[in-house]
């Protein structure tokens, strides 16, 4: 299993750095101009002398290998550096966003709270709540609680987010009054009464996001479940005089895990990737909304770093999904 | 042997219903059957005769939904398995009565080591302490004849070949010393020399344990090797029993003798086509009104059509569901 999870990670730098090259080549084929947003009273020279200054004179092979420069080395070399006080990157220039003219990296690790508070807690949330509705929903398969399931599933996938936000805002804040619709980023937790708060401003967010998730994963989990109940092994289990309990949760729960796992991992990089529209209804500046904003103003370096970030997360979870499957089957051996 | 010993097990009546879109299906319809101590009871019948929904009725382990036992009584150990309690039916099952099904490539949880397979039933019903438990394993591996079983307790099922497994099913039945093993066709999914492994296995492990046991087969040549006692169903029926010399020599109902004639012989000559039964099982919507047999029986008559026929004693221990058989048994 580690010979396999080194040639794995052996084998993603060259797909990510193939990854690297598309995303920058799609950002530097595509019509646009980061100037585009300045005043027209501008006179063209200046623009021309501005762009110049961003580093958009020089050509493509230049700029992308300077940026993977700075992305594998000077980035991790500031990010030792404020850790441990020493001097690596030695003033070297950062990834700039053009935007906001101060570092990409700075700009995400603001922003990323956010997502990961909002975006990560409604992932949780909801497998937390998708596997034991898809363990009775198979168990009592067609019961009440199975259609139940079903339904609030149906509704999960095809209602969308710019839809169920703006039906919660419009009942717990406008018509209740309960719960804040704007989702205050500034808010610090720092007693009880804070935390509630911070409880309260992201009740909505978060169901409306673990909505989906349910509905994904108590599908993938209800469909495991049957596939195994029906399995021979879970009645030679019922004929060795083991309880419900122990068939169900042991022998047949174990089984359907293994899917389930996987599904659950691959979905971990979106968390990362916010959730554009969710985020923009509730106000929550996470990373979802810092893309739009930059994709909108032609911020070339923050749109290729974040992309490249996700492609990362994508290429790594998806090896540890891979990974988890040896784990929990015994029938796969990659070694 | 049949009249000698005292039944371990006595089922009376029993009567399974699966309900299924638009009606019922009538899987066993009224049998009746006893086993002695140290017997071993053979079960014959085509595909779909009710021998497995049969004894998996006796322990409940069919999924109700659609399954029903509407009716019988099956006596193990002074109490009726049909009634008791969920927990006193656990502690049967696996304990007093252990089950080795059909297909050992899918009958053992993929995830778990054999040895916990074993030890869990180990530990459910004889509470044993985890290492004890562990020893027990291994003996018992050693008793089904697998090599090296101290190691191979650590081994997931996948490690094992078809024939390996089946043992291990039987040591998992065996674990804790029942009274009863039964066994649904345990050699059908194997080749035939692991299947004559697995016989000749069977065969020892019940001279030294004393247990009963049910082997159910559609295959006559094993039965004729291993059976005291054979019970041949048909359409959810018992439609003959009769101690194994008796029934093979002397068989009283049509479909019995029918079924003896599909056994193809080395002696004959070879271009003689494989001998078969005219027509399908029937498929019973309903609680059988007449002989479920007759359409394709060659020796069927009027009453065939009218009536179900009682199983008719023909003395020794056997007895035969069949109107034409009496008669001729009263004739002559």
């Amino acid at each position: 299993m580690l010979t396999y999870t080194i040639r794995r990670l052996l084998i993603s730098i060259p797909t990510l750095l193939l990854i690297a090259f598309v995303i920058f080549m799609l950002l530097e084929l595509a019509p646009g101009d980061p100037m585009a947003s300045m005043p027209l009273t501008i006179p063209a020279e200046v623009k021309q002398q501005m762009r110049e200054a961003l580093g958009l004179g020089e050509p493509w092979w230049v700029r992308f290998p300077l940026w993977l420069k700075q992305f594998f080395i000077v980035e991790p070399a500031y990010w030792i550096d404020s850790i441990f006080g020493t001097d690596l990157a030695a003033g070297q220039q950062r990834i700039i966003s053009f935007q906001s003219r101060s570092p990409v990296f700075d700009t995400i690790a603001q922003r990323l709270p956010q997502t990961i508070w909002v975006v990560g807690m409604s992932y949780v949330v909801g497998v937390l709540i998708a596997l034991p509705v898809g363990i009775i929903s198979a168990y009592r398969q067609y019961s009440v609680f199975d259609q139940a399931g079903t339904f609030v599933s149906m509704i999960g996938f095809s209602v969308p987010p710019f839809f169920s936000g703006v039906l919660l805002i419009v009942i717990f804040s406008v018509s209740l009054g309960w719960l804040p619709s704007i989702y205050d980023t500034t808010h610090q937790v720092r007693d009880w009464d804070s935390f509630v708060f911070q409880l309260r401003q992201m009740v909505m967010p978060v169901m409306v996001l673990a909505l989906q998730t349910t509905a994904q994963i108590s599908r993938y989990m209800r469909a495991a479940m049957l596939d195994n109940l029906g399995q021979d092994y879970v009645r030679t289990a019922r004929a060795k005089g083991m309880s419900e309990r122990v068939v169900v949760l042991k022998h047949v729960l174990r089984n359907s895990m293994i899917p389930v796992i996987t599904v659950i991992a691959l979905g971990i990089p979106s968390i990362f990737g916010g959730a554009i529209i969710t985020e923009q209804i509730f106000k929550v500046n996470g990373l979802g909304q810092l893309l739009i904003i930059a994709l909108q103003g032609n911020d070339i370096p923050m749109v290729m770093t974040l992309t490249f970030l996700f492609a990362v997360l994508i290429v790594m979870f998806n090896l540890i999904a891979d990974v988890l499957y040896g784990v929990f089957d015994p029938r796969i051996r990659y070694d | 042997m049949p009249n000698g010993a005292p039944a371990v097990l006595d089922v009376q009546g029993l009567k399974t219903v699966f309900r299924v879109r638009g009606g019922e299906v009538h899987a066993v319809n009224d049998v009746s059957f006893d086993l002695a101590a140290g017997e071993l009871l053979g079960v014959v019948g085509e595909s779909g005769s009710g021998k497995s929904v049969t004894m998996m009725s006796l322990l409940g382990l069919l999924p109700s939904p659609p399954a029903d036992v509407r009716q019988g009584r099956v006596t193990f150990e002074g109490q009726d398995l049909l009634q008791v309690s969920d927990s006193k039916l656990r502690a049967v099952r696996g304990g007093r009565i252990g089950f080795v099904f059909q297909d050992p490539m899918t009958s053992l949880n993929p995830v778990f080591t054999v040895g916990y397979q074993i030890i869990e039933t180990l530990r459910a019903h004889m509470g044993l302490s985890k290492s004890a438990a562990r020893d027990r394993a291994q003996e018992l591996l050693e008793l089904v004849g697998i090599p090296s079983a101290r190691d191979r307790l650590n081994d997931y099922p996948h490690q094992f070949s078809g024939g390996m497994r089946q043992r291990v099913m039987i040591a998992i039945a065996l674990a804790c010393d029942p009274k009863v093993l039964i066994a649904d066709e345990p050699t059908t999914a194997l080749d035939v020399t692991i299947q004559a492994q697995i016989i000749e296995l069977m065969k020892d492990l019940r001279d030294k344990l004393g247990m009963a046991v049910i082997w159910i087969t559609h295959d006559l040549g094993v039965i004729a090797g291993i059976a005291d006692r054979v019970m041949v169903m048909y359409g959810g029926q018992v439609v003959e029993q009769a101690p194994v010399r008796d029934l093979f020599r002397n068989p009283k109902h049509p479909y019995t003798q029918a079924l003896l004639t599909t056994i193809p012989k080395l002696s004959a000559e070879r271009v003689r086509r494989l001998t078969i039964i005219e027509g399908q099982p029937p498929i019973l919507g309903e609680a059988p009104t007449a002989c479920s047999f007759r359409d394709r029986c060659p020796k069927a008559v009027a009453i065939c059509a009218q009536q179900n026929p009682p199983r008719f004693d023909f003395g020794a221990g056997h007895d035969a569901a069949c109107f034409v058989a009496a008669e001729t048994r009263d004739a002559g």
